[in-house]
């Protein structure tokens, strides 16, 4: 009992053949356009290396994983391309048969990874946010640290991103309050104003209510007012509570989870297609079965049958399952061949029994 | 005696026509590329009009725009002729306007080359405009209630970051202007007043600049204000401060943004000119080679193209000659009629 059987005559045959060369062709760029986004990602995360801690790698997974998928997907629709090229040369496709089954496998594991890859993408978004907190914080604290080999590119860093994602701090812009961001190079410590500041707190650092420049919002109507934020007092015309243009309002965490987050969604539905595109090509078992039982015909121009699976599920499920353990047993190195030997005794009765049934009829 | 003569049996007119014709098929990719570079500089232009006083002259991408359409059109009547000219049937109809069809790529070429010349020649009086554009914008960067100028702070903000520069030559323009509203003003207050007293105008000057003139490379939080009071700040010096705010001024900024896009476009003009040119001489000679049959019925035989029918001092010599009867066609009457009265 074949399962979804279908017939098809010559004709039905070339066009099948034509329009899966086609689809494969289209698996081909689509292939290309997913390695080509794995690239892109992985560009963007390593552009932002230094605010992502080092057990950020498991994000890096995403982009890694579309890559490969990209390649093997490129490889495995050529394939595909050249089998329906050579489907309908009888002298030329015998040579393919041996390789579809391996073809199919590798087709329905690509779907899988790709699949994989859609689900990870939300599911990391948890370490993505924990690990942009902790590169963001050691950020801002190394802020000040323009002389110290290895951390003197932060201020810029920080500097950049701030203007760029247009956010302030962590959360907001008071993490700058309780952070020295001010070098120490740069403070007179004769001055009384320092003195305070730095005896106003247990670990004597130089705090202050105010923020870097890059802070700042261009749309604000006035120039930008950087320090003495909390002092009403110490600005004409300026309450610091209903202020609310002067600086970025937004967070730097929130802002780069939301472009990543923005990144991966906007890939999730091409990801998708893909695999769309790739299940449709799996039509090529019809393509397999007809071709192969056209050539069985004495007209190889005739009709024949397309099918999925040979047998039912079930049946074919329990010869894959006989074939894998016998394979199993001849691997192993196994002193007591009559089992096997009675193995195989038993299913030549069986078939002895089959062959013997029917003749009484007859 | 024509010029540069070249003998042609049909195999080798077959694929002059082939040839000229896929030529052809990326002169109209390339007439595309003409009109995508004119749409894109004139969409540049468009999106910093503000800081150009408005005023800045379009000519330039309208040409390119213009050029590209009519590039697109004859590139594709070109390879349509070509498609036909190997069947003698149907070139019989384009043959009869083919000629005044190359004097027209002939001159639409030169008109591409003198595009891509203005191209090049275009930078100064864009200088000129960027100058008074900046002055004006700067000038009106305080006045963020007055409508019709109230983006003016936000553009010459994310533009002197965006360019890291400051001010039109440095960052010394943004002490000659008041760019702090008098809204912000205390007018109470007494340095308020000490500053609006030191000049004529009554304006509140300051030595400072606005944030967006900071540099993030600096190693020291930006010093905006009290920048050429050295006691002002802590290990300041303000002759050998380098990295505190952008040195670059913007007028040089974005004229160098703009020359290098008007470079870029009219070196490939120039490419677009000399595909063009290939393509014409290309079309000619499968024009002459098929007119030079000597029995057009028979395709098989041999026949010659040329560049032009006679040499280019003759050829000269007849186009002056037809220009003057064609002048003189307007004197013709009077002339006819003495011509008459004598013979008679």
């Amino acid at each position: 009992m074949v399962l979804l059987k279908m017939k098809f005559n010559q004709q039905r045959r070339v066009r099948l053949a034509q329009g899966l060369w086609l689809l494969s062709w289209l698996a081909v760029m689509c292939g290309a356009f997913i390695f080509c986004l794995g690239v892109y990602l992985k560009t963007e995360l390593l552009r932002r290396d230094e605010v992502e801690k080092e057990s950020f790698m498991d994000i890096h997974v995403v982009p890694n994983i579309l890559m490969m998928v990209g390649l093997a997907s490129i490889g495995t629709n050529w394939v595909a391309t050249r089998v329906c090229q050579d489907s309908l040369d009888a002298s030329r496709f015998p040579r393919w048969k041996v390789l579809l089954l391996a073809w199919f496998v590798v087709a329905a594991l690509l779907c899988c990874l790709l699949l994989a890859v859609v689900v990870l993408s939300y599911v990391l978004q948890g370490r993505l946010e924990e690990s942009l907190k902790v590169g963001l914080r050691n950020g801002i604290r190394f802020y000040k640290d323009t002389d110290v080999p290895g951390r003197c590119f932060q201020k810029e860093t920080i500097d950049r991103l701030q203007m760029e994602f247009r956010c302030c701090g962590n959360n907001n812009f008071k993490d700058w309050f309780e952070v020295q961001w001010v070098s120490g190079r740069f403070l007179d410590y004769t001055a009384q104003e320092v003195k305070d500041r730095i005896r106003s707190n247990v670990d004597g650092r130089y705090l202050l209510d105010g923020v870097p420049f890059s802070c700042c919002n261009p749309a604000s109507p006035r120039p930008c007012l950087q320090y003495h934020l909390t002092d009403n007092r110490a600005h004409f015309n300026y309450d610091y509570l209903s202020e609310d243009l002067n600086l970025y309002s937004r967070g730097c965490r929130q802002a780069l989870t939301d472009y990543y987050m923005g990144l991966m969604n906007s890939t999730g539905p091409g990801v998708l297609s893909v695999i769309l595109i790739q299940v449709g090509n799996f039509h090529l078992r019809y393509l397999q079965t007809a071709v192969e039982g056209a050539m069985a015909l004495e007209d190889p121009e005739g009709d024949s049958e397309g099918y999925i699976l040979e047998k039912g599920v079930k049946e074919t499920f329990e010869e894959v399952k006989v074939k894998v353990l016998t394979m199993m047993k001849l691997a192993q190195v196994d002193p007591e061949g009559v089992p096997v030997d009675a193995e195989a005794e038993k299913a030549a009765d069986t078939t002895a029994e089959k062959a013997a049934s029917p003749t009484p009829a007859s | 005696m024509a010029l540069m003569v070249v003998k042609f049996d049909l195999k080798k007119r077959v694929k002059l026509a082939q040839t000229v014709w896929f030529m052809y098929w990326f002169a109209v990719l390339a007439g595309i590329l003409v009109l995508s570079l004119g749409l894109f500089f004139k969409i540049e232009l468009r999106k910093r009009s503000e800081l150009m006083d408005n005023n800045e002259s379009h000519f330039l991408p309208n040409l390119l725009i213009l050029m590209g359409l009519i590039a697109c059109g004859i590139n594709a009547f070109g390879g349509k002729v070509c498609y036909d000219s190997l069947d003698p049937v149907k070139f019989a109809k384009w043959k009869p306007m083919l000629k005044y069809f190359l004097v027209f790529c002939v001159c639409f070429n030169g008109l591409l080359l003198m595009t891509s010349l203005l191209c090049f020649l275009m930078r100064i009086p864009l200088q000129f405009t960027l100058a008074e554009g900046i002055k004006n914008g700067m000038k009106f960067y305080k006045d963020t209630d007055t409508p019709g100028r109230c983006y003016m702070k936000r553009t010459l903000d994310l533009m002197q970051m965006e360019f890291r520069c400051c001010g039109n030559d440095n960052f010394r323009d943004w002490f000659e202007i008041q760019w702090v509203s008098n809204r912000y003003l205390d007018f109470s207050s007494k340095e308020v007043k000490d500053r609006i007293g030191s000049n004529v105008d009554g304006q509140y000057l300051m030595d400072g600049v606005p944030f967006s003139c900071c540099n993030p490379s600096s190693p020291r939080p930006c010093i905006q204000y009290q920048m050429t009071n050295n006691s002002a700040h802590y290990s300041y010096d303000h002759y050998t401060e380098e990295l505190n705010v952008w040195k670059k001024g913007c007028r040089d900024a974005l004229l160098s943004y703009y020359g290098g896009i008007m470079n870029t476009i009219g070196a490939l003009v120039v490419l677009v000119t000399m595909l063009e040119v290939a393509v014409t001489v290309g079309l000619q000679y499968v024009n002459s080679s098929l007119s030079t049959l000597a029995n057009p019925e028979e395709v098989e035989s041999e026949s010659e193209g040329y560049l032009l029918e006679k040499t280019v001092k003759e050829t000269f010599t007849d186009i002056m000659a037809k220009m003057k009867a064609m002048g003189k066609g307007g004197k013709v009457e009077e002339g006819g009629e003495e011509a008459v009265a004598t013979v008679s």
